[in-house]
């Protein structure tokens, strides 16, 4: 099972795995995804399982099927995922951040200039290192 | 689908211990299912009556169609790999070479390959073999059989977990390139659990749970954080485990939580963690509830 976590049902990892992929630009639009038995042996699952978490991306409009090739990023597909990542960004990254700098008694203003702060550096080359 | 394998009703008793008690399960053709259960639960006295070696007190069993026992045109379609397989005192070639007789759809071509992959030495004498390599031969044999139905009983006695692995990774690739029925009993379920499609739980003779394995996750969740706030949280709800320390609790509750209940336990600052296949199976087994009390709903989804 390299690298998916305990958690999410498995094909619902394998589904985000194929769509990170296909968000970052790693897997281009027009360009064919693995095969399930190709991303069963590389994640180490049931293929059954893979086959989930493709159609999860086909139902979705994601991933096209050519009929006796496979499956293929479809058009528009990297743009929707961006997004929709862009929606859950608040939820996901925002909302931890504010609850422990809460527990952390953090205030709003010492977060700001935190970030402010790492801000410069992210954007210094070499990003940061801590 | 029709499935490969169908028990009802199964019971198998010895003197006056139960075995097995009322086993009813059916297993779909060309699945890999794993068989879970702590030692003792009757995982082996199941396998054994699929594969004909024993007989049931009362019930029936199913296996492509019919009964197993002394019916020849399902055991050639079968293969039984026993924990611990005795083997007569010839060398490993000829192992293979007699069960290949044996078996319409033997691929001598991946024999070799396996025995290329566990370093074990066509040559040498079975009984001259340590007990992980005469636990890789069962497997060579297992797979290598290429039988529509492969029933695995602990097949890896001896073998560490670089082996192991091998395993895994040679039975998924032969299965996506030959699809077939498997059932693998383990008690390394973390280990083997993405192999499975569905999962068989049985304790004290019992089915206590039989899902698609991916349903699983999220059937139960620990809740853990202030005692308070978990209380709060957990009030009402089924409870499998409860553990303490200091003004710290950590409680296992069964159910699918949906969207507001979670945003409530991130309001509380409540850690939620699903159950791993092997915790579920520590708690379902030591359960002693009904499965049916499991919600099990989007199993299949």
């Amino acid at each position: 099972m390299a690298g998916l976590d305990e958690g999410t049902p498995l094909f619902g990892q394998v589904a985000e795995r194929l769509a990170a992929e296909i968000a970052d630009g790693g897997l281009a639009e027009g360009e064919r995804v693995p095969s399930t038995n190709e991303l069963a042996a590389y994640y180490r699952i049931n293929p059954a399982t893979a086959a989930k978490g493709i159609s999860l991306l086909a139902d979705d409009g994601l991933l096209e099927k050519r009929r006796g090739i496979g499956m293929f990023v479809a058009a528009g597909a990297r743009r929707r995922l961006l997004a929709q990542r862009r929606e859950q960004f608040a939820e996901r990254y925002v909302r931890p951040l504010l609850t422990e700098a809460t527990r952390l008694g953090i205030d709003r203003g010492e977060l700001f200039a935190l970030i402010e702060e790492y801000g410069q550096f992210a954007d210094a080359p070499g990003g940061v290192t801590v | 689908m029709t499935p490969a394998i169908s028990v009802a009703g199964l019971t198998r008793r010895y003197r006056d211990q139960v075995a097995l008690d009322d086993v009813s399960v059916e297993i779909a053709a060309g699945s890999i299912t794993g068989l879970l259960g702590r030692n003792g639960a009757g995982k082996t006295t199941l396998l054994r009556i699929l594969a004909g070696q024993e007989f049931p007190s009362s019930g029936s069993v199913s296996v492509l169609g019919g009964p197993p026992a002394e019916n020849d045109h399902v055991l050639r379609r079968m293969v039984f790999v026993r924990e611990d397989q005795a083997y007569p005192d010839i060398k490993v070639c000829h192992a293979l070479r007699a069960t290949s007789w044996f078996y319409p759809n033997w691929d001598a071509g991946l024999a070799d390959s396996l025995l290329a992959d566990f370093g074990l030495p066509p040559g040498k004498a079975i009984k001259k073999l340590s007990r992980g390599m005469r636990s890789a031969l069962g497997i060579v044999i297992g797979l290598a059989a290429r039988a529509e139905v492969t029933l695995f009983d602990e097949p890896y006695a001896g073998l560490d977990a670089v082996a192991r692995q091998v395993f895994y990774d040679r039975l998924l690739a032969d299965y996506a390139e030959c699809p077939r029925t498997i059932l693998l009993s383990t008690h390394l379920i973390d280990e083997a659990a993405a192999l499975f499609e569905s999962v068989v739980v049985i304790d004290g003779g019992r089915v206590v749970l039989a899902a698609a394995a991916d349903g699983l996750r999220g059937v139960a969740t620990t809740v853990s954080g202030p005692v308070l706030a978990v209380d709060e949280f957990t009030a009402g709800r089924p409870v499998w485990n409860r553990r303490r320390l200091g003004s710290q609790a950590s409680v296992v509750t069964v159910g699918q939580l949906d969207a507001d209940r979670r945003a409530r336990a991130r309001s509380l600052g409540l850690d939620l963690a699903p159950l791993t296949l092997q915790q579920l199976v520590v708690h379902a087994a030591g359960w002693p509830a009904a499965p049916e009390a499991v919600n099990l709903e989007g199993t299949n989804a």
